[in-house]
């Protein structure tokens, strides 16, 4: 919905707030559901609400339960049968600096840092308490600065400057949040800046309503809290497709020659072009793949992108379309080229012509209004598009691996037996039980995985950890390498053990490894873990979203009979362990000892 | 501005804050007549009201302000 979509009308929301959310949840769209706590130090109403709105236009529908105003500490610390029976998927927290004690001039060093000590021991109790009780990630915001500076500029030097104290007592919280898993800051010291600190908190707000911030900061807010939200459970796009001409340099390559082009530090256009460039180029490193869909001769366009002083280059980009199709087929090519959904994409183009062209033609694809070329980034960045909350070390590599698989379809093309394909690309695979240098991304990959995913059930970092440290279950990751580079972690398989049958709770893979035989290679494990374990027969089960579809048949695939299946095409299937088993996957090299 | 216009544009503010086409209020309106007028949604209206006749209401007036009648008497003031 485009009201929700950044940069959005904060006084619209506010006062619209009852009718877009009867128009979202009236939408034909398939929600995830969640349950969020929003524990605060001030009024939260609005905070809550316009999250739920947010969420809704991310696709997530939550059920929200508050705290009383100012609650959010013993809400936590003492037994809450209403907290305890909502069990929250997130905890919220949202505080601020009307929730801490400044020091007084004249303190010393010493007496602040115990006043220091006493406000972080006390978020810390709380944050512990909350992560031992309820399982589920927590947010906490930092702080925002205060509103006024008895010792002006040296507010920030002297010990008991508040200034001071906040800064030291964000480092902390940061610190904490660097050492926790499951634990993640919203940054409101940077964002109140971003917004203007005057504006972002009204004394008639505080003293009225005991609202801490104003209420037309409070949407700015709340989009924040639902970018971490999303992007805790897989949401975030994934992809930055962008236009060449005025879009990443100065000037049109075709008409004027990639020699005349503003890019590079000669020029003020140029150098303006080339910060933009560094900016787009930066996102390879937090694992966004970069692709190119431009109206242009091919050649061209990798002349434009061979300029000297051009940051980019023509293998920073997976996938190049550089010709006179329509744009929008080029990103619906680029989409099913690289197995992702159009929804995964945000589409860069100066001109608002081709940025009608997408919207209309791809719902789902982000289409920022960029502006003019020296907003680009601004434009981009605080949409929050890809938000990191963990940041494992695919993510760096992620440009490398699709374009591997690239490297993959072209030598495909040149064999015409498929299991001779796949001899050639000397696979080899690790499957194991979970392992603790790969939780992050196990639970990053159960959060991702929409398409190739049985029954689409998220796991937090914390539930992983249960399921790996708990006898009950047999759970196996799967990694897959070959000539062309490590992809991995790529598949996840649990189930719980049930007498002598194995429930499975979840099966997934990445689609960035379909059709290579991983998943017969994970069913031999596990039938022989199953077997190992003394059960008798493992259930499946397939739970169709509209994203799924292509797994409808999987375990039909896999040898298993269907026993049931209900009127919203649920499945249930079976497999007998007693049966004499024969490996299915006979093109990848499994748990070789040399590795 | 005459207390008609006023009211015309503060009857659309009242239709969008409690998502409610119907919804007309006059002088003698107080929150007990609107159904969902309740004090937090008694901040989203000031907001809307401030939004629409593009004025800020300052605390003590917000204090004493009894009916929808008194808040016209406002918007008059602070727009004339």
């Amino acid at each position: 919905m485009k009201e929700l979509d950044y940069p959005f009308d904060s006084r619209y929301i506010i006062k619209k707030k009852k009718s877009l959310k009867r128009e979202l949840l009236a939408a034909d769209t398939k929600y995830i559901d969640k349950k969020i706590a929003v524990l605060g130090g001030s009024t939260t109403h609005d905070i809550a609400a316009i999250l739920e709105l947010f969420l809704l236009n991310f696709g997530i529908r939550a059920q929200i339960y508050e705290s009383e105003y100012n609650q959010f500490w013993e809400d936590v610390m003492f037994d809450n049968p209403e907290l305890t029976e909502f069990a929250p998927d997130i905890i919220y927290i949202h505080t601020t600096n009307r929730n801490i004690t400044f020091p007084k001039i004249g303190m010393s060093a010493d007496e602040v840092k115990s006043l220091l000590d006493g406000d972080y021991n006390r978020f810390c109790a709380m944050w512990e308490k909350a992560q031992n009780t309820y399982h589920c990630p927590i947010i906490q915001n930092n702080f925002e600065f205060p509103t006024y500076r008895i010792l002006g500029n040296s507010d920030c030097v002297n010990a008991a400057g508040s200034v001071n104290y906040i800064n030291t007592l964000n480092a902390r919280f940061a610190a904490y949040a660097r050492e926790h898993k499951d634990f993640y800051i919203e940054d409101i010291q940077y964002l109140s800046a971003s917004y203007g600190l005057d504006a972002w908190a009204d004394p008639l707000y505080w003293h009225m309503y005991k609202y801490a911030l104003s209420m037309e900061a409070i949407p700015t807010l709340s989009y924040s809290v639902a970018c971490i939200i999303k992007s805790i459970y897989g949401k975030n796009k994934k992809a930055l497709t962008l236009d060449l001409d005025n879009t990443l340099w100065g000037g049109i390559v075709g008409d004027d020659g990639p020699e005349n082009l503003a890019i590079g530090p000669e020029t003020s256009m140029g150098q303006v072009y080339g910060e933009f460039q560094e900016y787009i180029k930066s996102h390879k490193d937090i694992g966004v793949i970069l692709t190119v869909d431009s109206k242009n001769d091919y050649e061209n366009a990798i002349a434009g992108l061979n300029h000297p002083d051009s940051v980019l280059h023509p293998d920073d980009f997976v996938v190049i379309k550089a010709n006179w199709d329509p744009k929008s087929k080029n990103l619906a090519d680029t989409a099913a080229e690289l197995n992702l959904l159009p929804e995964s994409f945000v589409f860069v183009d100066d001109n608002p012509a081709e940025r009608e062209i997408i919207k209309a033609q791809i719902p789902g694809v982000a289409v920022p209004e960029i502006g003019e070329v020296e907003n680009y980034i601004r434009a981009i960045d605080h949409a929050g598009y890809f938000e990191v909350t963990n940041l494992s070390a695919d993510d760096a590599k992620r440009n490398e691996m699709y374009k591997a698989n690239a490297q993959r379809a072209a030598l495909e093309a040149t064999f015409s037996d498929y299991g001779q394909y796949l001899d050639s690309l000397e696979m080899t695979g690790v499957i194991k039980n979970f392992e603790p240098v790969f939780l992050d991304r196990i639970a990053q990959l159960t959060n991702k995985s929409n398409q190739f995913n049985l029954t689409t059930k998220r796991y937090s970092r914390a539930e992983i950890e249960e399921v790996a440290g708990s006898d009950e279950y047999i759970d196996l990751y799967g990694k897959l390498i070959d000539k062309f580079g490590d992809n991995g972690v790529v598949s996840v398989v649990i189930g719980h053990k049930n007498k002598d049958v194995l429930d499975m709770d979840l099966w997934i893979m990445s689609c960035r490894v379909l059709k290579r035989d991983m998943e017969f290679a994970m069913m031999d494990e596990l039938v022989a873990a199953a077997k190992a374990a003394g059960l008798r027969k493992i259930m499946g089960y397939y739970y169709p979203t509209a994203k799924n579809n292509m797994v409808r048949d999987f375990y039909e695939r896999m040898g298993f009979s269907k026993v049931s299946e209900d009127g919203e095409g649920n499945t249930t299937w079976e497999f007998n362990l007693t049966d004499e088993y024969t490996n299915q996957n006979s093109h990848i090299k499994v748990n070789a000892v040399n590795q | 501005m005459t207390r008609e216009e006023v009211y015309e544009r503060l009857n659309a503010v009242f239709a969008d804050v409690f998502d409610d086409d119907e919804l007309t209020v006059n002088d003698e309106t107080t929150a007990a007549d609107v159904d969902g007028w309740d004090s937090l949604m008694h901040i989203t209206l000031i907001d809307a009201v401030e939004e629409e006749f593009d004025f800020s209401f300052d605390m003590k007036t917000i204090v004493k302000l009894k009916n929808v009648g008194e808040m016209v008497d406002v918007i008059l003031e602070e727009t004339e």
